[in-house]
């Protein structure tokens, strides 16, 4: 699988993308810091782009990858290799070098700025965390749609659905039912609704750990209420790796299956 | 070598292969024919365990093709269609597929017969489907393994390459080994095969050597032969 591994990330490094996205981060670091002149302010607004833009950029990402590289699967299936190293190899190639573009990205501006000396340190690592997570997680969901849909536009077509989906239109639903349901104990409610969607979960940890979850609103003051920040953090945490392994385990699944 | 039993796969609703056996036992050349969509690929992506069968069995040197990945390591497989990861340089596609097998090989010998060198820095994407395939046939023919599974090595090359080609396979023949090839071109597999395996309809419908091909169906030439198999009313 290392093999693998090595030979997608050397692809990917030396592909356009990485570099668009990795000088992307760079910029936004830097512009962020000269605005704002302050690092825990900066973290804040950074959150509120990550959030959003980790999970497109992963799930486009991750489709495109897929379907781009089907002759160089097709062409290590007839090798001595296991199946599931092969696939699990390229996807650990993409989120692999999709995460290290975030983390340099946006590492190095922080580093310069003097991130060591601020107090911020965790909460920017925290940040960095999430958004690691937010690219395994959407990567691994893109590679379920690309495995599951033979043609590329539908597979385009879905992947952006479920961005547009857990991005935007999620937490619009969740928004309306607590409005509806408004005279009925929703604590319960909101709680699982949040956990049910990365997105939103990310969100609310990195609230949690900045300690504003009266911006965040209700959920968070659930949040909050319920776990202590502590606990609350261990949860939105493990949850976040079982969102991450589920997808994982079906791209196993699926690709014992496919025929090529 | 390679034993097939009872082999059934569908594509969807398209029955592709239907209740197949076939048992190749070492050595020589073997030709599978057949219309198109009769199921060659098919068969032939099964052995090597890229397309996951419904019922059936296949072994190959002894271990089972469904449960195993190992046995790969003892086939060396030439693809239909040369489709290369093109930004990949000739040389890089060369040496990975070395790190992936790791095995002995004799590349540089094949670039030199093929004419590469001159290509060997160049992008896959840049390369005319001849070339190509050239590459494809280097690949395939770097390592020593004991089976050959060749899926219309003629497309695309040029007379002087095809010589080149004939020579490889019979080189690789006088070495004892088994080698698949499916092909449409006649004159090419008149000239290699030692036994026709005829698929139709995703059966066997005709086994055997081409003199027994061409006294079942009463014909003299090879071509008339095997465009009579199909209504000739006897089954191998």
């Amino acid at each position: 699988m290392l093999k693998i591994l090595k030979y997608s990330f050397y692809d990917l490094m030396r592909s356009r993308w990485s570099y668009v996205y990795f000088i992307f981060y760079l910029l936004l670091g830097f512009v962020l810091l000269f605005l704002n002149n302050d690092v825990s302010k900066a973290v804040i607004t950074l959150m509120n782009i990550i959030i959003i833009l980790v999970p497109l950029i992963a799930t486009i990402f991750g489709v495109m990858y897929y379907y781009n590289s089907r002759e160089f699967t097709e062409l290590l299936l007839a090798q001595p290799l296991k199946r599931t190293s092969i696939f699990l190899g390229q996807y650990l190639g993409v989120a692999g070098s999709l995460a290290m573009s975030l983390i340099l990205g946006l590492g190095i501006p922080f580093m310069l700025y003097g991130l060591l000396k601020s107090n911020a340190i965790w909460d920017f690592a925290l940040l960095l965390v999430t958004g690691a997570f937010l690219t395994l997680i959407f990567t691994a969901l893109a590679f379920n749609i690309a495995l599951s849909n033979e043609n590329k536009i539908k597979g385009f077509g879905y992947a952006v659905l479920l961005w547009l989906f857990l991005a935007v239109v999620y937490d619009g639903v969740f928004l309306i039912s607590l409005i509806i349901f408004e005279e009925y104990p929703l604590d319960n409610f909101s709680l699982v609704a949040t956990m049910l969607n990365p997105i939103d979960l990310s969100r609310t940890l990195i609230l949690l750990k900045l300690d504003i979850s009266a911006l965040l609103g209700y959920t968070g003051a659930i949040f909050k209420k319920f776990f202590g920040t502590n606990l609350g953090f261990f949860v939105s945490m493990s949850i976040l790796v079982v969102w991450t392994l589920l997808p994982v385990a079906r791209i196993v699944h699926k690709a014992k299956r496919k025929d090529f | 070598m390679i034993q097939i039993k009872d082999l059934h796969k569908k594509f969807g609703k398209n029955k592709v292969l239907d209740q197949l056996d076939l048992d190749i036992e070492g050595g020589g050349i073997f030709a599978i024919l057949g219309p198109n969509g009769s199921g060659k690929t098919t068969l032939i992506k099964s052995i090597l365990g890229m397309v996951v069968i419904d019922q059936g069995s296949i072994s190959v040197l002894g271990s089972s093709v469904s449960k195993h990945w190992k046995y790969r390591k003892e086939i060396n497989y030439l693809p239909q269609i040369a489709n290369f990861p093109g930004n990949l340089r000739v040389r890089e596609l060369i040496k990975m597929i070395q790190d992936l097998r790791q095995k002995s090989n004799k590349s540089e010998k094949l670039v030199q017969v093929f004419q590469l060198d001159p290509f060997l820095d160049k992008k896959l994407s840049t390369l005319s489907g001849g070339t190509k395939q050239k590459v494809n046939i280097v690949l395939t023919f770097m390592f020593d393994s004991p089976v050959l599974i060749l899926d219309e090595p003629t497309t695309g090359l040029d007379p002087a390459a095809l010589i080149q080609l004939k020579a490889l396979i019979q080189q690789e023949k006088e070495q004892g080994k088994t080698i698949l090839i499916t092909s449409h071109i006649l004159s090419f597999v008149e000239e290699v095969a030692d036994e026709i395996v005829y698929l139709l309809e995703g059966k066997i419908y005709f086994r055997g050597t081409l003199s027994q091909l061409k006294k079942t169906t009463g014909q003299a030439d090879f071509e008339h032969a095997i465009a009579a198999i199909a209504t000739t009313p006897t089954h191998a």
